[in-house]
Order: structure tokens, then sequence, then C-alpha cells
């Protein structure tokens, strides 16, 4: 790992292949992100992760690393940005943090905190969505969904079981289930399953174990999100 | 019991005929939904059922991809689904008048099914027929020149029962409308003309086809100008993994609001489109050929076929074409299915794939990584036609037209407030203004050119010139004389953005409707100068954070009508302070309709400035 690039002023080294957030990450250096997760091939949708490569903005997800590319990330500019887009996710669903059983353990809302967002700032869209609670023992509450499609990449890739996709087009885009009736209790799904535990945010909840761990004592409530390493 | 029910068998059996006709491949999913859906009038659960084994991939797979075009349904939707083009100069021609008198004719509500299942009418984005709008598309098939009486007609037939190849021919007649042809509307070609003139360079022909294109300085006319050339160049050097070949993909999903050449190019000229694509093929040494064909454009599907099946049978497609052996080179017909996003071409190859139209992360590019993971030309149409030109006629004739910077010809497409809407072929570099003056606009007040990702022009920038140096365009010219409202003209475009953006990307998904809100909320006489800045905000959200080119160009419209004609956006900020956008009396229309009153005292009365609310 002899090549390096240039990330806000520090020198990150870069095995060949390797994404910007790849190596800023194994360099210790946090790029907030959603949609990236090191154990899938990585989707470039939530646009968190954007950086500015030689004054352009691209993902830094997607975006190999190459020698002597200078990178900024860690701007007033870009997170100004990216505070903008998580803005965007909460007003897009329906987030209500001080009820959520995710609270603390949340990305998004880790995310968010990290980033200094002080308020949804847009008007909300207050989708209509319904849950799913026909599986015997996980609840899926759509509301959360941030379209991020880690459950389909973890059911397709891992799972091999396709339980999960997005339907639907634009502000309607949604996920889905692998069933003619539309219910997860119809698709071959286990609470065992990869799918069930990569969700960013709320949408996967296990039944009868509400609040397990208090309020203020979960992952995000002990240390922010860009001090803690990414999970292998 | 719906108009629709189809019995399981005969559905499983319209669904096996189709998929064997597809010879039972995925990637052939959105023509097999399409053909599909023809037969059935939606794609139903049984239908799913069905497809679910005869393909061998999961249901949610299919119902993705389903769900993402506009012109597949899987809901019933009647069997006559109508959908008016709401471009902004169909709109200009009272395109809303006639689609509430056809809904009033029905005794339907725009958007939903009628009661027995029978009709269902709706809006579309632009259905390329702006010089003869308003216009219409019933179940996928395009209806010109709509007015009072042919509304009335249409009504008529529906309630009467009356099948589609019954209703008047002359309602689906579509004109070309050339106005000005210049070197391909008036060329002389006859079909395999080109081809021979490259086969005779012998066996140095593909080299110096590329030569000849990258000589005759040809880019292309999608509205990126790419040099052609250089394209061509590195699919031929691409290097192919075991099993692979080479693709060459004809971008005809013409789907920028008030662009129409492709239409008429692919209705009169399409021998001259698909020479082009072959010649691309002898170039970079491709076997398979793709004419990606808008759905909106599903009448010219049969003629098409017909002028592939010819040229085959004169030796100008298929195996040994011309007798040179070991050129071989086939094109198959695909058909959009109603997603303007996959005129991107990366969306088009995800379409082409069977999927779902989400533009690909780049790099790769399709040059290298295209259909398939195969090196891949991705060109418009009018590129094509173009190059088959060169290749018959040289390339110093063609880079002797234009300019310096942009060689030969741009068909323009011009719609609006002018005399003579239709083609107008010219030289790269005419002025605007040259323009207005040969189709008869005048107190002409602006011009979108290039469509609303393009440039919006004033008065005082007339004597731009058309042209990759300075206003470079996929062809869209639409004229707006002084009575129109440039602030409506952005905010239709705003919502053609909204309803077409793909949803992959939270910027473009989610900033796309709030700005349809904000300008919707300055419409209705909410806005105050806090909206306005939120407006300019998010625009340049959108431009920086966006993952494709309709992210990065949906703030053109406003951004440009903004920088230009303010005053059109000034008074629209009628409140001083910040309002809030939630009006209670329009919060109450639902109520008003489920009790049929409409009366003074079903209403509130309405604040009149920021103090009062």
């Amino acid at each position: 790992m002899s090549q390096t690039f240039t990330l806000d002023g520090q020198s990150i080294p870069f095995a060949d292949g390797q994404t910007i957030l790849q190596a800023a990450t194994a360099a210790g250096v946090f790029i907030p992100h959603l949609c990236y997760h090191p154990e899938f091939k990585p989707h470039g949708s939530c646009k968190l992760c954007t950086v500015k490569v030689n004054g352009r903005h691209t993902a830094s997800c997607t975006m190999r690393a190459t020698p002597g590319m200078t990178v900024e990330s860690n701007t007033e500019d870009i997170n100004a940005e990216r505070r903008s887009l998580v803005q965007m996710l909460f007003v897009e669903g329906n987030h209500f943090c001080p009820a959520c059983e995710q609270s603390g353990n949340c990305k998004l809302q880790a995310t968010a905190y990290q980033l200094g967002m002080m308020s949804p700032h847009f008007d909300h869209f207050f989708p209509s969505r319904a849950l799913d609670a026909s599986h015997p023992e996980v609840l899926l509450d759509f509301n959360r969904c941030i379209l991020c499609s880690l459950c389909v990449r973890a059911s397709r890739d891992v799972d091999g079981k396709n339980v999960f996709a997005l339907s639907g087009r634009g502000i309607k885009t949604r996920l889905i289930v692998n069933a003619g009736s539309g219910r997860l209790a119809d698709t071959n799904f286990s609470p065992a399953d990869k799918a069930a535990g990569v969700c960013p945010v709320g949408v996967f909840l296990k039944k009868r174990r509400g609040f397990a761990v208090p309020i203020g004592e979960r992952r995000y409530d002990k240390a922010p999100i860009d001090s803690i390493a990414e999970e292998i | 019991m719906t108009a629709n029910d189809m019995s399981p068998d005969v559905v499983a059996g319209v669904v096996d005929r189709v998929v064997a006709r597809w010879r039972g491949d995925p990637t052939c999913m959105v023509q097999i939904l399409r053909e599909v859906q023809e037969a059935c009038d939606w794609i139903s659960p049984e239908a799913i059922d069905r497809l679910q084994t005869a393909l061998g991939v999961p249901r949610t797979k299919i119902e993705g991809v389903a769900g993402f075009y506009s012109f597949f349904y899987l809901r019933p939707r009647g069997q006559y689904r109508i959908l008016f083009s709401d471009n902004v100069s169909d709109r200009m021609l009272g395109s809303q008048a006639l689609l509430e008198r056809l809904c009033h004719n029905l005794w339907i509500e725009p958007g939903k099914v009628s009661e027995d299942g029978l009709v269902s009418v709706d809006r579309t984005s632009c259905t390329g027929m702006c010089d003869q709008g308003p216009g219409l598309l019933v179940n996928n098939l395009a209806i010109t020149r709509l007015d009072a009486g042919r509304i009335d007609e249409i009504a008529e037939r529906v309630r009467n029962r009356v099948p589609l190849a019954e209703w008047p021919a002359e309602w689906f007649r579509v004109e070309d409308n050339i106005r000005q042809p210049g070197i391909l509307l008036g060329h002389d070609m006859q079909p395999g003309d080109a081809l021979r003139a490259a086969l005779a360079l012998g066996d140095d022909g593909p080299a110096a086809l590329i030569e000849a294109i990258k000589k005759a300085n040809l880019r292309g006319r999608g509205g990126a100008g790419f040099t052609t050339g250089l394209k061509w160049l590195a699919c031929r050097n691409a290097p192919l993994k075991p099993g692979q070949g080479r693709v060459i993909v004809c971008n005809a999903d013409e789907g920028e609001p008030g662009t129409f050449k492709d239409r008429v190019l692919l209705t009169s000229y399409a021998d001259l489109v698909f020479e082009g694509m072959t010649l691309a093929a002898y170039a970079v040494g491709a076997r398979r050929g793709f004419l990606y064909l808008r759905g909106e454009y599903r009448y010219l599907l049969e003629p098409l076929t017909a002028v592939l099946e010819r040229r085959r049978r004169d030796k100008l497609l298929g195996a040994g074409i011309l007798g040179l052996p070991g050129f071989n080179f086939d094109i198959e017909i695909h058909l959009g299915a109603g997603a303007y996003v996959c005129g991107e071409e990366s969306a088009l190859i995800e379409s082409l794939e069977g999927k779902r139209g989400t533009p690909r992360n780049r790099p790769p590019f399709p040059v290298t990584n295209g259909y398939l993971d195969q090196p891949t030309v991705v060109n418009n149409v009018e590129t094509f036609a173009s190059a088959a030109l060169i290749a018959l006629k040289g390339a110093d004739w063609y880079a002797a037209i234009g300019t310096r910077q942009s060689a030969g010809s741009k068909i323009l497409s011009v719609a609006g407030d002018c005399a003579r809407p239709g083609l107008y072929e010219y030289p790269f570099g005419v002025s605007v203004r040259q323009v207005l003056a040969d189709c008869g606009a005048t107190n002409t007040q602006a011009v979108q050119i290039s469509g609303p990702s393009g440039v919006c022009v004033g008065p005082e920038e007339f004597d731009r010139v058309i042209g990759f140096e300075d206003i470079p365009t996929a062809g869209a010219f639409t004229i707006f004389d002084d009575s129109r409202d440039m602030f409506e003209v952005a905010r239709n475009y705003v919502h053609f953005f909204q309803h077409e953006s793909c949803g992959f990307c939270t910027p473009c998904r989610v900033g796309t409707s709030l700005l349809k809100n904000l300008m919707d909320k300055l419409h209705n006489g909410c806005g105050s100068p806090y909206d306005f800045a939120e407006i300019e905000k998010l625009n340049l959200l959108l431009q920086s954070m966006s993952h494709c080119g309709l992210g990065h160009t949906a703030c053109n419209p406003v951004l440009d009508t903004i920088k230009k004609f303010r005053p059109a956006y000034e008074k629209r900020l009628v409140q001083k302070d910040f309002t809030p956008a939630f009006d209670l009396d329009r919060a109450l229309a639902a109520a008003r309709q489920m009790t049929g009153r409409d009366d003074a005292a079903a209403h509130l009365v309405k604040a009149t400035s920021g103090e009062d609310a």
C-alpha cells in the first residue's frame, strides 16, 4: 500500500481497487454514509458520502481511489449539503425518534446528530405507509424506510432468497416483499437472515423485544457515529 | 367485476406465448411485460404468478420492474386507457380543457378508473406530437390534433365499446411536417449505398470508417455532444471477455419534452438510421444491435419491423452482409414503457437488460461495460443517420458544413407559439432569430432550447447560435410569445422532472418533490421571499449532489427563468413573511367533493395577506 491520496489535507494510503470511502475508513477517517455497508457492493444512492474530488462532487462509496487525488470531505459546505440530504430523508418518511424503538441504534438519527441537524427544515410529506405485522417474529414498519436497499442486497446476495425489492418510481419508490399477498409471513423470510440485521433505520423490528435496552444506553447514545469503527 | 377480468387459464396462455416469443429470456422482461399487458389490459397477479415460473425469476423482480414504468399497470386501468400528453405545448393548445371535457363526457375523474372498469383518463409526459397537438395516447397509440369535436367522438366510441381498430384511421395519422429539409431530411441515398461505399475501402474499411467519422468531426446529437469517432474507437478497442461481443444501441427514447425529430427520422428515414447502425457495427465489429424506441412511438413498431425485414432480404442485415463473409449483424427493436430517465444511456441499457431504468454508477462507461457487461456504443438516432451520410459522401464534405466546432446539420423540433411548427434542419451556426423568422414566430418572449434540461433564452439572446460552441441542443425548440407566463412554464417542467425522477438517489427523489411543492406554493399565492430563497437553494443542491443528468438538469428551467424572467416570480411572492403552504380551505376540497357541495357556505373565507393568516 504505497499509493496515497489526500483527504482534507491528510495523506490516506490505499490498495488497488479500494474506494475513497473504504480507504478513509481503513485509515480511521469517518465519512457519513447510510446505504453503504462494508459487506455489500456499494450502491451509491443515499449520496451522504458525497465528497469533492478535484473540485467535483462524487459519491465516495463508488469512486475508486487514484494516486494523488485531492479529496475534500469534512468541510462546512459539504456538511451543509449532507445535512440537507438527511433532512430530506426525515421529511420523506415518518420518523418520530422519541417514540421509536430504534432510537439510539439508528444510523439516520446518529448521522443527523453528527451533522448538527437541529430541525427537519423542509415541510413533512407525511406519507401513508402500512405496517406489515403478518410475520410471527418480525414487524416491518415501512414508515422508516429510506430506500437504501441494504435488505434487498442482503437477501439477494447473502441469503439467496430475494425476499425484498424496490418497486415504484421516484417519490413513490417503495420496498416490497416476495409474495403475491404482499405479506412477509407468506415469504421464506427468517429472522436469522442477513437481511433482518442490516437495516440502518428501524424497518425491521423483532416482536416481543421492544426496548430491551433502555433509551440512553444504546450504541449511539454512548458515542457519536463518527467515533465508532465500522462493524465488519 | 371489472371489464379486465380474464380467466387464469387465458392469462397463462398469453404469458406462455409471449415468453416463448422472447426465448424465455428474463433480460427481455420489459418487452414481455408490454406484450402481456397489450393482451390482458394490465399485469395481474395471475400473470405475475405465471411469469415467475415461466421465466424462473422471483416475483419481487417482476413487480420491481413493472412498478418502475409509467405504462405498466399492476392494477386494472380499464379497456381504454387514455393518457393526455401534458407537455407545456399541449397545455398552450388547450389540452387541460379537453381533458376535463372528456372526463365530464365519460363521467369520471382524472386519474381514476370508471366504476364499470371500462376506461381511465390521466396525464402523461410529452408524447412527442408537439407540432400537431394536443395529443393523447389510447392504449399507447397516439392520437393527434385533438379538439372538442374529436373528444366528444372519442367519448362516444368508448361508451359504445367500439374496438380501437374501428376508430377512424385519420385520428391516428401522424404528420412529418418537414418545413425545411437539409442534408439529412433531403438526402437521396438508396438503401445499401453507404455500406457499399464503406466496404469498398477493403480490409482497412473499419479503421478507415472510424477515421472518417473522426475527421468529419461528428458529435453526438443526443445533447451531450461526445465525439462519435472516439466512442466507436473506444468500443472497438475495448477488451472482450470469453463469450462476449460488441453491441450497437440506437437511443430512440426521445423523451425530452418538445422533441420529435427522431419520430420523423424513424417514420420516413429509417433506412438511413439502420444503415448508420450497420456501419457502426462494421466499424467496431459488433454482431448485435438494438433500437430502443420510446413507448409513446408504439405505432412505429410494425413499420420499423417491416423495414428491418426488407433489409434482411436485401442482404443489408443478417449473416454475410452484402456478401462479405463474417460481416454478421442484426437489429432487434425494444420498446420503452414511459420512463424519461431511460434516455440516459446507462439507464437505457438497464432497461434493455429487463431491469428498472436506474442510471448506473460511472465509470465504467458503456463503451467498455455496457449491455450485459459488453462493450457497447450508444448513439442517438440522428447521429447514426449522420454517420451514414459521412460514409457515403466523405468526411471533408461533411466537415465543411456547419461551423468549425460543430460540423454538419441539426434538426430542430419547432413547436409552441409560431405559425409553422414542425422540423427545420439547418447547418450548425444558425441563429435563434433566424429560426424564429423561418417558422413565423412573432412577439416572442422566450425560447426553450433542448427542452427543460436545456436553456431558456430571452430576446436579448436571439443572436446566439445553435452549436456546441454556444447553445448545444438535442433538438427541442419551444417558443413562448409575450402572452405566456414563464413561471407557469417552469412549473410545468418542474412537475415533469418530479414525475420522471427514477427515485434512486436522495437529492433527486426528494428534492424534485420539494421543488414541485414550492413552485405549487407560489402558484397558490402562499409564496414569500423565503420560498424564493429555498427554491434557489434546492436547485443548487440538486445540481451538485444528484446521481445523473436528470437531477443535474432538473434545476435548469427554474434557475434560467429566475435569471431571465425574475418579475414572473416576484409577482408570485405575494406574502411578505413566511406563510405555510397548508391552506385549510383547499384541504377541505375532499370533504366538499364527498358531500357534493361547492356553495359559498362550504368554503372558508380565505386569508388575503400573511399578517391575517
